[in-house]
């Protein structure tokens, strides 16, 4: 009993010593001048993750957001640093000041907004749920009581747990992780954005996406450290400028085409200037 | 190509990224087990001390270490730190600030109990032999306790090499961190992932084997 006291106490001044860690964050972030100055824009960037951001067989970061990314460091003259980091800890990236930038398919949330500053987007997407052809899944009511497979920190965790409670969730550090519990059959289904689940559909016979489009219209935005104006402005005018010359449609040709097909349509994708219409 | 996964190793400079990965995680693991044993050493005298505080402070260092998932430990460093002071500690070194400060306390644990693992009549016959306290510790206490504490330390070291697998969540792409990405970048391929893993299982154990071959070649040789 008396050990057990000690414990709880020991624990309690950790906690205390914690919260004390979360709620001092100071100005720690670095201005437009600052990054400038230095000669480097630290970007924080998925790594495993194509085909938006991830790492080819040259050791090279490649994908839609690392596209945008390179242009970002182009035009204000500096050497972009990369960054890898999975979607649970995206946020905390930016909250520590350790990238200037996450580009990381981040999709806007009030949630997330209230840690981090969004800058205009450049892309949309909603939910999909891809499953089995043998049992494939074509109402979320259908998976009441079944397994799904999610990422952690990810949209698709957070609309399942406030719209479908009676749905099981089978959470997976990252995307890599996620898919292979698919593949193994760990789950009855894997949900996270339509974009995605598409795009590995393709690609793997005996699964397909049968709910294209769940949930409401989100849209996928750069975030920056809460606060730092200077950085956020200047980047919604580079979004602007770009959009002036379809950058956003170069991109999606650049690095998406080849992972959709053809047939598919860039627009459903693809914002241009920060518009959605 | 289906079911030629095992190429996919050997795209571009796909296995040197693995290597160079596998680096990544010798070098950390061997930083903090070289530290551990040092700051373990001393960290055995602190518990041996008949200081209140001295044993206080051990004590409360170790119950940290045991209960405090390691991947906690290295937020609290790589992120927290950051928030909270504005100390900018990065990856790689905040991975062997954790782990030394967690090989530190079991190593040092490992030390102690060994040491006092060895029956008190040792000590008072060495000294009814007239051996002085330094002479009783060469002699007779230190070969004994590196004898016992053998097997444990290295199962510590193994561990230890292990568990910087966790060094991917903060920025170091270490071997793990390289397959996932190696398996992201051709996830078309459905059995990517069991090369992948099976290759870093591989890697992992070349590591890992010789060490605990050389724990029970030691140990035979000691008996």
């Amino acid at each position: 009993m008396k050990k057990l006291n000690r414990i709880a106490a020991l624990t309690l001044a950790l906690a205390l010593l914690l919260s004390l860690t979360v709620s001092a964050s100071a100005e720690g972030f670095r201005t437009l001048d600052e990054i400038k100055e230095s000669g480097k824009l630290v970007i924080g960037l998925f790594s495993d993750k194509k085909p938006f951001g991830y790492v080819d067989e040259f050791g090279e970061y490649q994908g839609y957001d690392v596209y945008l990314a390179r242009r970002l460091a182009e035009d204000l003259n500096v050497e972009l640093v990369p960054v890898s980091l999975d979607a649970p800890n995206r946020i905390e990236f930016l909250q520590s000041f350790k990238v200037d930038i996450v580009l990381a398919n981040f999709t806007y949330t009030e949630e997330r907004a209230a840690q981090v500053d969004f800058a205009l987007p450049y892309m949309k997407v909603a939910l999909g749920v891809v499953s089995p052809d043998s049992a494939l899944i074509t109402e979320p009511e259908q998976l009441n009581g079944k397994t799904l497979i999610v990422s952690k920190g990810t949209t698709a965790e957070t609309f399942f747990e406030k719209n479908y409670p009676e749905v099981k969730l089978a959470k997976y550090d990252s995307y890599t992780e996620a898919y292979i519990a698919l593949l193994d059959g760990r789950g009855d289904a894997l949900s996270t954005d339509n974009t995605e689940v598409l795009a590995w559909a393709i690609e793997n016979p005996g699964f397909s996406v049968g709910i294209e489009s769940l949930g409401s219209l989100d849209t996928i935005n750069p975030a920056v450290s809460k606060g730092n104006e200077t950085l956020l402005t200047w980047i919604n005018e580079e979004i602007v400028k770009l959009g002036a010359e379809n950058f956003f449609h170069a991109d999606y040709e650049a690095t998406l085409r080849e992972t959709y097909g053809e047939n598919a349509d860039a627009d459903s994708l693809v914002v241009e200037g920060g518009k959605i219409e | 190509m289906q079911g030629l996964g095992i190429n996919i190793l050997f795209k571009g400079i796909n296995f040197q990224r693995l290597l160079g990965g596998l680096w990544v995680t010798l070098r950390l693991a061997l930083i903090t087990i070289g530290l551990s044993c040092v700051f373990g050493f001393l960290f055995s005298l602190l518990t041996l001390s008949k200081n209140r505080w001295a044993k206080a402070v051990s004590r409360l260092w170790l119950e940290i270490v045991r209960f405090m998932p390691q991947l906690v430990l290295l937020y609290i460093v790589y992120f927290g730190f950051a928030r909270l002071f504005g100390w900018d500690v990065d990856g790689e070194t905040s991975a062997v600030i954790v782990f030394t400060f967690w090989g530190t306390a079991e190593m040092g644990d490992l030390i102690r109990g060994s040491l006092t693992s060895i029956p008190r009549h040792q000590t008072e016959s060495a000294a009814a032999l007239g051996l002085t306290q330094g002479q009783i510790y060469l002699h007779v206490l230190i070969p004994q306790t590196l004898r016992r504490l053998t097997p444990q330390a290295i199962n510590l070291c193994t561990r230890i090499i292990k568990t910087t697998a966790l060094v991917k969540m903060i920025n170091v792409t270490e071997v793990l961190k390289v397959g996932q990405q190696i398996i992201g970048q051709f996830y078309r391929q459905p059995d990517a992932a069991f090369w992948v893993y099976f290759v870093i299982f591989l890697l992992y154990f070349l590591v890992c084997w010789p060490i605990s071959a050389l724990s029970r070649m030691l140990e035979k040789r000691w008996a």
